[in-house]
């Protein structure tokens, strides 16, 4: 079973949470550290699967601006967030381009498509 | 092959070799940086000494006054901004008075005019900031502030104008006479010359020691300084503190573009690129100042920066032909009043010329004028509009917080011996010198700099040619070994 | 001399938003002005998310978020001009610009909207030693080189100052194959958010060293190292506790600075805590007609806040230019009590308020399970009880108009207690 100190991130104060798998609980994780309950399921994902949405650029042709910013749809895992930027880094895309432009499908089968975050 | 070499493009060098474009030889003016004006007169007190400071009987004397009686002329000639706004020493006490007094004498028998012993309410009127518990001060009305990178480069612009060639990158290694002629070896390179002028600053002594005998010694002594925000202004005059063994102690002065400094404490040093500033140093100049004002604000302050100055073991200027090597002529120990002096030092060593020389004929082409800088910001709202008709980049200012154009650094990059780096473009126009220090503009030089000198915004150099900004471009895909891989395993659209 | 009833310096955020509001309200000429190539500000170089969170319900990348306002300007056919610097303006609100297509031009405007936004703290401005090669940055400008221009600034980096830019530039560079060796901040406690410290460094495991600064900077061409001394309370290096990190770039992230040169040009008053203009609950500063809003008088940590505030802005300059205002009584001033920094804004007219009025403010240092009080004179106005403050967040409480009559004394005071 999964355990560890997460951070939370919800509000500003960062409690310092542990987390420990337990059969016993509901969840199956004991959570310790927090000073409320919105901590919880935060610090629930922190340990079994992290998530981030990912931002980043890929390289733009024919336009003055050198770089398109884009950014996944939904949160990727977090321990794909590396071998993510190795297929954005890949990427070369023309203008015209509106935001929101999905430019690359499904990224590592998460699931999440990488979309442009401006238009150019 | 030339008939004279001039080594090092500081004020020096620069002042000589403009000097001696007024006639008809061949010069060759050889800088080891990538820029004019890169060493110690890039990092200085940027001031124009009236006089009396000096030891009667010296060289420093000899070249002060005369030198900064030449400023006026000089800077409207080259069009170089230069402004007197008086130096007041202020005394602490009776006793300092009398240093005071010492000082007056000293400026008289110096030839210094326009000097007056004032006391503590004519101080205040003058300088109304300063601390109240000054006795009095000397005035001198002749003193004033210069900026002497942009001087220099000035010189250096005019000197190539008329005639004189200018090499940077080029380090002297070793110098050879043969057949009556100078042989200086480079890195890549080799230049015969007849005559040689050493005005190679802080390794004024090594470029010395290739031909001749230690004769002197160059003993750095670093110096350190804080510039403050221009919406200071907290002096009108350059204020000293009475002199002391180590130098002219630690200054508050106006800048010639507006700004206020404190500075420069005096460190003897042994390595002579040791241009770092210290917590000690720093800390240092604040306390000192404190004496003549109090109210000067650390958050005001907008950058911080060091200067060694080329002290040489005789305590004054080293000038004139080596005993040694005939035809070698040391213009070394520059240190302050050497700003002052230059121009001074410059028509001395071209009388030295002359007599080694047997006479020298008249540059007939020679024009002492520099071409006008247009100064975006000065020109009136009407020559604005014209400007801007004529030249449209005169309307995008680069750097805001001194509202240069984009005409203005585009001009810098152009004339003769320009600027070919960031520092280059910041030491003739000056983006990057205000309170943002190039945050804002300096992305913008950089792509102008890249355009007008043709080469990769990557190739642009902060100064020297091993001062690269950018590593490289994101997305660099030499970072992954296995990236093939991954280009398979998604789908591009 | 063409006149405009609105003109907004700034393109940012704050301009953009205060612009769009104005105009909604009835301002007829709405005249914008930017410096740059394009409108959005530092938001066009923000390629992260976490913007729109309090105003859209989304989460955004900054650039994403620029562009909703953007298209509600052009949809509304706001005049705007671009590559166009302010030179001056006047008290009596004559502005001079300059550009390439038109020349230095004047224009008149009955009010003015300050969106100017800020500028970031350089290594001068904190005077760090050592000397002074290429590779060197302020994380802003490391930023815009890398996600704007798609250029490295560095491969081994060192980031001095735990503000949010240098936090998020520490992953951006990490992503795109840096490696960023630590992060120092001299002060006990992290400058930026939290979710920046878990997301941007924990998550690449970067260190972040509290209670150090730099004290050394190495390297004659480009930079080669750094020293980093841990520090005492009193933020003074303890000898003998130092570190040198061969690093081939620094970047600074230290702090940011209100850019109110224009203002000062006015004769716009300033607080010299926050570095930007004092003004009233209706944005206004102390020069009739002349608003701000923004970074350009407090730094924010939520571009959400500056929207709101750029709001309030533009909705007031409209009434403004409407003629609206009414002669008001005394207002009562804000001052900020024990353990408050500052208090925006500083003066509130109470006829001015309809139903509340936010007062942003920030702590002088963390602080554990205290209140918030606010008091006019003896008499509390309004107490909350916060489990954690801290400087890197904004404190915002609000004041309604009810309370505000009880105030006697034509002043409030806030204090931790």
């Amino acid at each position: 079973m999964e355990k560890g100190i997460v951070t939370c991130t919800i509000c500003p104060i960062g409690c310092s949470m542990e987390v420990i798998g337990a059969r016993s609980s509901d969840l199956g994780y004991l959570v310790k550290g927090n000073r409320c309950n919105r901590g919880i399921e935060y610090a629930i994902a922190e340990v079994t699967n992290p998530t981030r949405i990912l931002t980043s650029t890929v390289r733009l042709n024919n336009a003055n601006l050198r770089r398109l910013p884009v950014r996944t749809d939904k949160p990727v895992p977090k321990n794909l967030m590396l071998d993510c930027m190795k297929v954005i880094n890949l990427v070369e895309v023309d203008t015209p381009i509106a935001l929101g432009t999905i430019i690359i499908e499904d990224i590592l089968s998460t699931g999440a498509n990488v979309i442009s975050s401006r238009t150019v | 092959m030339y008939d004279i070499a001039v080594i090092g493009a500081g004020i020096a060098g620069c002042s000589i070799a403009r000097e001696l474009s007024r006639y008809n030889v061949r010069i060759i003016l050889i800088e080891k940086n990538s820029d004019v004006a890169d060493g110690t007169t890039k990092a200085n007190s940027a001031i124009v000494h009236a006089g009396y400071d000096t030891k009667p009987g010296t060289l420093k004397a000899r070249f002060n006054a005369p030198g900064a009686q030449m400023y006026e002329r000089l800077c409207s000639e080259l069009d170089v901004p230069y402004k007197k706004t008086g130096s007041l020493v202020l005394a602490f006490s009776l006793d300092e008075m009398k240093t005071i007094q010492k000082l007056y004498d000293q400026g008289i028998s110096n030839g210094v005019s326009d000097m007056e012993i004032i006391g503590k309410d004519k101080v205040l009127e003058i300088d109304s900031n300063l601390s109240d518990e000054l006795v009095g001060a000397l005035y001198a009305r002749n003193a004033g502030i210069v900026s002497p990178w942009e001087l220099a480069i000035a010189l250096a612009e005019n000197a190539v104008e008329n005639g004189v060639n200018l090499l940077l990158d080029s380090e002297v290694t070793n110098i050879e006479k043969m057949n009556g002629l100078y042989r200086l070896h480079m890195e890549d390179k080799l230049v015969e010359a007849r005559l040689v002028i050493n005005c190679a600053g802080l390794y004024s002594d090594k470029i010395n020691e290739m031909v001749a005998a230690p004769s002197f010694k160059i003993l750095p002594r670093r110096g350190q300084y804080n510039v403050f925000d221009k919406s200071l202004n907290f002096v009108n005059t350059v204020i000293f503190q009475c002199p002391s063994d180590l130098g002219k102690g630690v200054l508050i002065s106006p800048t010639i573009h507006g700004n206020t400094f404190i500075g420069p404490d005096a460190e003897d040093i042994q390595d002579r690129e040791s241009v770092q500033t210290t917590m000690e140093g720093i800390s240092y100049i604040w306390e000192a100042s404190a004496r003549s004002a109090k109210g000067l604000k650390p958050n005001a302050v907008i950058t911080a920066f060091a200067g060694i100055r080329a002290r040489s073991s005789t305590d004054d200027f080293v000038i004139g032909e080596s005993k040694e090597a005939k035809g070698f002529i040391n213009v070394a120990g520059i240190e302050s009043p050497g700003l002052t002096a230059a121009p001074a030092i410059a028509i001395h060593v071209a009388d030295i010329v002359k007599e080694l020389m047997g006479g020298l004929g008249a540059n007939a082409d020679f024009n002492p004028a520099r071409r006008k800088v247009l100064r975006f910001i000065e020109l009136s709202e009407e020559d604005k509009n014209i400007l801007i008709k004529q030249d449209p980049r005169y309307g995008r200012i680069i750097c805001r917080c001194e509202s240069i154009t984009e005409g203005e650094i585009v001009d810098a990059i152009h004339r003769k011996a320009g600027a070919r780096s960031l520092d280059g473009v910041k030491k003739r126009v000056r983006p990057g010198s205000g309170r943002c220090q190039g945050g804002f503009c300096g992305p913008k030089v950089m792509e102008i700099l890249a355009r007008e000198l043709g080469i990769d915004i990557k190739d642009v150099v902060k100064n020297s040619r091993k001062s690269y900004i950018l590593t490289g471009e994101t997305k660099d895909k030499s970072l992954y070994e296995d990236v093939h891989d991954f280009a398979a395993a998604s789908k591009k659209i | 001399m063409k006149e405009y009833d609105i003109a907004v310096i700034g393109g940012g955020p704050a301009g953009l938003a205060a612009a769009i509001e104005a105009k909604k309200h009835g301002a007829e000429a709405v005249l914008l002005i930017d410096r740059d190539k394009e409108l959005g500000g530092i938001l066009q170089q923000c390629v992260h998310s976490g913007f729109g969170l309090h105003i859209f319900r989304e989460e955004l990348t900054g650039t994403e978020y620029a562009e909703r306002f953007i298209k509600e300007l052009k949809e509304l056919r706001i005049e705007y001009k671009l590559d166009t610097m302010v030179l001056n303006i006047t008290e009596e609100k004559v502005i001079s610009m300059v550009n390439k297509t038109e020349g230095l031009v004047n224009i008149k405007a009955r009010a003015v909207i300050l969106a100017m936004g800020c500028r970031e703290r350089t290594r001068g401005a904190i005077n760090i030693p050592g000397t002074r090669p290429s590779g060197i940055f302020t994380a802003g400008t490391a930023q815009r080189f890398v996600n704007k221009e798609g250029y490295m600034v560095g491969r081994n980096v060192v980031i001095l100052g735990s503000g949010d830019i240098g936090m998020i530039m520490a992953r951006r560079l990490t992503l795109e194959g840096a490696r960023v060796r630590v992060v120092a901040e001299a002060l006990p406690y992290p400058g930026g958010l939290v979710r920046n410290i878990v997301q941007c460094l924990e998550d690449y495991d970067i260190p972040l060293l509290l209670n150090h600064t730099i004290v050394d900077i190495k390297g004659k061409d480009r930079i080669e190292g750094v020293t980093i001394a841990e520090v005492d309370e009193n933020r003074k290096p303890i000898a003998g506790r130092l570190q040198y990190y061969e690093c081939d770039t620094l970047l600074l992230s230290v702090g940011l600075i209100p850019e109110n040169e224009l203002s000062k040009g006015i004769g716009v008053k300033l607080d010299p805590i926050t570095g930007g203009p004092v003004v009233n609950e209706s944005m206004e500063t102390t020069v009739n007609g002349i608003f701000a809003c923004g970074n350009v008088v407090h730094v924010h940590d939520l571009v959400d806040y500056v929207t709101e505030e750029s709001r309030k802005a533009g909705r007031n300059a409209a009434s403004f230019v409407k003629g609206k205002a009414a002669e008001y009584g005394l207002p009562i001033s804000t001052k900020p009590g024990n353990g408050i920094r500052y208090i925006v804004p500083h003066f509130i007219r109470q006829d001015k308020v309809e139903h509340s009025v936010d007062l942003f403010m920030r702590v002088d240092k963390i602080f554990t399970n205290k209140k918030l009080v606010v008091k006019s004179g003896d008499t509390v106005i309004r107490i909350i009880n916060k489990a954690y403050m801290r400087p890197g967040e904004m404190e915002r409480i609000s004041i309604t108009a009810e309370s505000l009559k009880t105030v006697d004394n034509l002043s409030l005071t806030v204090d931790v207690e």
